[in-house]
């Protein structure tokens, strides 16, 4: 037996999986209590349940059932997905900073050209230094204006050697 | 006349200086996001969403409803000029509209794609007014099992309009109902699945969760594909107003999309998408009158009719939503997380305890559907400069406002973090071939859907039987099981195979 359609065989084992762990947590954690009466656990479990059953049957069906190409799930588009979620967490890390890791807060304006830098190295050709600086200074110099002076957002905007 | 003076009050919500401000405010934004490739009201809601939580409730809700017309808005223009939809009910536009925008008729096409919508609008508004009324009264009658099974059918009508494989969009409900659930248990105070995470105990923000999985799960996949496909009409955008010819051969499309919209977007599980494929499909069988280009190669029919119904269904929808409090489709969905933001339980209530901003907001829709003629038909010129921004300018920028937008939601950089999580999801969504809106308005019915549930059979004392043995409840499971089994007849199953090819 062979995998007809790969991408439904992932989504399967995906659904399983989740499926099962809310399930056994559910199950084991909380109370579970009848129909009539239901614990916290109740309506988890149930779903968490029908999940498996769900992700089961995908997998099965994979399995199974012909699909034209494979159903391949084709490459994974790493660059992108790294560099946009990435300049996402920088920014988080920059704009918040880590008191877990004593990381101190940069604040927006900073953070605003960390993400911009990576989010544009997602497209490795067409990154320039000049872009760069171009966009994140006009996107720094809009987001100020709009962000802290008009809607007045509270958030820190300098670093923290610049804040008093 | 009870109508006219409900409108009235309406109108003077939503017609004061200020709020017609926000409503014109929202429609631009809503536009200038909603018109970037490849991003749907949907994504561009939840991005817009943080500007509005420092209004109060009234201007707040004007705002979105604005923004949520000028985002479908600058979706068929996307649609249109580049042949890109931004979500599944402008696929259809993009058929004949691209056609049209080739042969240099792009400004009939955008011109007929707004006055159908402000047409429908009108006409939905209207009908939303008439009834939403009445169907309070309906909602009254309505116990937990009866709200239960009208959740069921409404998740039902999610599957059914969901491209691709009918057991992932199940599992993508259930996924999402599971992922609704995480957080304080309001029965039990117990805080479940959280992970001892004290951020958890509000539950996983919804913000997060639709610009994660609607955000930047699109940002991602369109930067993996190439841009070569992608060609834009700027230059040749002459000439806005359709011809007598072109408005003669149009309006009988727009009554005709503008009724089977109006009819189909009630329906609970996202209306206008199915509006849209109707109308078209019906737009296809009716006989071509001489002259006319076939439906698919440029016909203003074939824009003018979706575009109706999409609008028109888009309306009505709203009628489940403020009668009943539950949303049919994500977008709805939306609106009641904002909703709950300012503090409002969407539901039958509403109308009696908050006159004002029931009103004010069936008016302020009226509203932004004429904003939407008056401003954007001038400004289409730049919107469509907009278009010509190439993409890899326009994510960082939208990265960033999805960043300070969900920063903002509680101020915390936790949701940063989970906003990142729910993106690496969206992307893995997209890879494996399962539709993400179904997810999302799982994720909203999760806690709605537990404590009817809970609440339905504790009356019930345990017995199951309680959803058949009642026959409102009965009749709505019944509804559920036909759409599930419409679905899996061959006949329509190779159609709906067709009606999703384009996506």
């Amino acid at each position: 037996m062979s995998i007809k359609s790969q991408k439904d065989f992932v989504s399967g084992v995906m659904f399983t999986v989740t499926g099962a762990a809310f399930a056994w947590h559910a199950a084991t954690a909380y109370s579970v209590g009848t129909a009539g009466q239901m614990g916290p656990g109740y309506f988890p479990m149930v779903l968490g349940l029908v999940l498996v059953l769900l992700g089961s049957f995908i997998m099965f069906f994979a399995l199974v059932v012909e699909t034209p190409d494979g159903g391949s799930i084709g490459d994974f588009a790493w660059r992108p997905l790294f560099c946009i979620l990435g300049a996402n967490v920088l920014f988080g890390v920059l704009l918040g900073g880590l008191p877990m890791w004593g990381l101190p807060s940069m604040g927006l304006m900073v953070a605003i050209y960390a993400l911009c830098g990576l989010a544009l190295l997602a497209d490795p050709n067409r990154f320039t230094l000049r872009r760069w600086l171009v966009l994140a200074s006009i996107l720094a110099a809009g987001s100020y204006l709009v962000f802290i002076k008009s809607l007045g957002l509270t958030m820190p905007v300098w670093p923290f050697f610049l804040t008093p | 006349m009870d109508l006219l003076a409900n409108l009235a009050t309406g109108f003077a919500v939503a017609g004061t200086p200020i709020n017609l401000l926000y409503a014109l405010v929202g429609c631009l934004l809503g536009t200038l996001i909603g018109v970037l490739p490849g991003i749907g009201p949907v994504a561009t809601i939840a991005m817009l969403l943080p500007v509005t939580y420092a209004l109060p409730p009234v201007s707040a809700l004007i705002m979105l409803a604005g923004i949520y017309y000028g985002a479908q808005y600058g979706g068929s223009t996307t649609a249109i000029l580049v042949n890109l939809p931004g979500e599944s009910s402008s696929v259809v536009t993009t058929l004949d509209g691209y056609q049209m925008a080739r042969q240099g008729r792009a400004g009939p096409a955008l011109a007929a794609a707004g006055m159908s919508s402000f047409i429908a609008g009108c006409v939905g508004t209207l009908l939303l007014a008439a009834f939403a009324a009445p169907l309070t009264e309906v909602a009254f009658a309505f116990g937990p099992a009866e709200y239960c099974a009208l959740m069921v059918v409404g998740l039902i009508g999610a599957v059914v309009l969901a491209s691709g494989s009918l057991l992932k969009a199940i599992a993508m409900i259930i996924f999402g109902l599971l992922l609704g659930l995480v957080g304080t248990d309001i029965n039990s105070g117990m805080a479940r699945f959280t992970l001892d995470m004290p951020e958890l105990a509000d539950g996983i923000g919804f913000v997060a969760v639709a610009m994660g999985v609607f955000g930047y799960g699109e940002i991602i996949s369109n930067l993996s594909k190439s841009d070569i496909d992608r060609e834009v009409f700027t230059a040749k955008v002459q000439g806005l107003m359709p011809t007598r010819e072109d408005i003669r051969h149009m309006m009988p499309a727009v009554l005709r999309g503008t009724v089977l919209g109006s009819l189909l977007g009630v329906l609970p599980g996202g209306g206008a998408v199915l509006a849209s494929f109707a109308s078209y499909t019906l737009e296809k069988k009716i006989k071509l009158k001489s002259g006319e280009l076939p439906l698919g190669q440029g016909n203003i029919r074939g824009v003018a009719a979706p575009e109706s119904a999409n609008n028109a269904g888009a309306q009505t929808s709203f009628i489940p939503l403020l009668t009943l409090g539950i949303p049919p489709n994500a977008v709805m969905a939306l609106m009641v997380g904002a909703m709950t933001i300012h503090n409002i339980q969407p539901g039958p209530q509403v109308m009696t305890v908050n006159p004002e901003l029931f009103w004010g907001l069936i008016v302020s829709m009226w509203i932004g559907n004429l904003m939407l003629i008056v401003l954007n038909l001038p400004m289409i010129g730049l919107w469509i400069k907009l278009l010509t921004v190439p993409y890899h300018y326009l994510f960082p920028a939208i990265v960033l406002f999805c960043a300070i937008g969900v920063y903002t939601t509680n101020n915390s950089t936790f949701d940063i973090w989970l906003v990142a999580l729910f993106g690496l999801a969206g992307y893995v969504f997209t890879k494996l071939g399962c539709e993400p809106a179904p997810l999302l308005l799982g994720f909203i019915l999760g806690p709605m859907l537990e404590e009817y549930l809970k609440r339905a059979l504790k009356l019930a004392r345990g017995d199951w039987s309680v959803f058949i043995t009642r026959p409102l409840s009965a009749a709505l499971l019944a509804l559920g099981l036909l759409l599930l089994l419409l679905v899996l007849l061959p006949a329509i199953k190779s159609k709906r195979k067709e009606a999703f090819v384009e996506d």
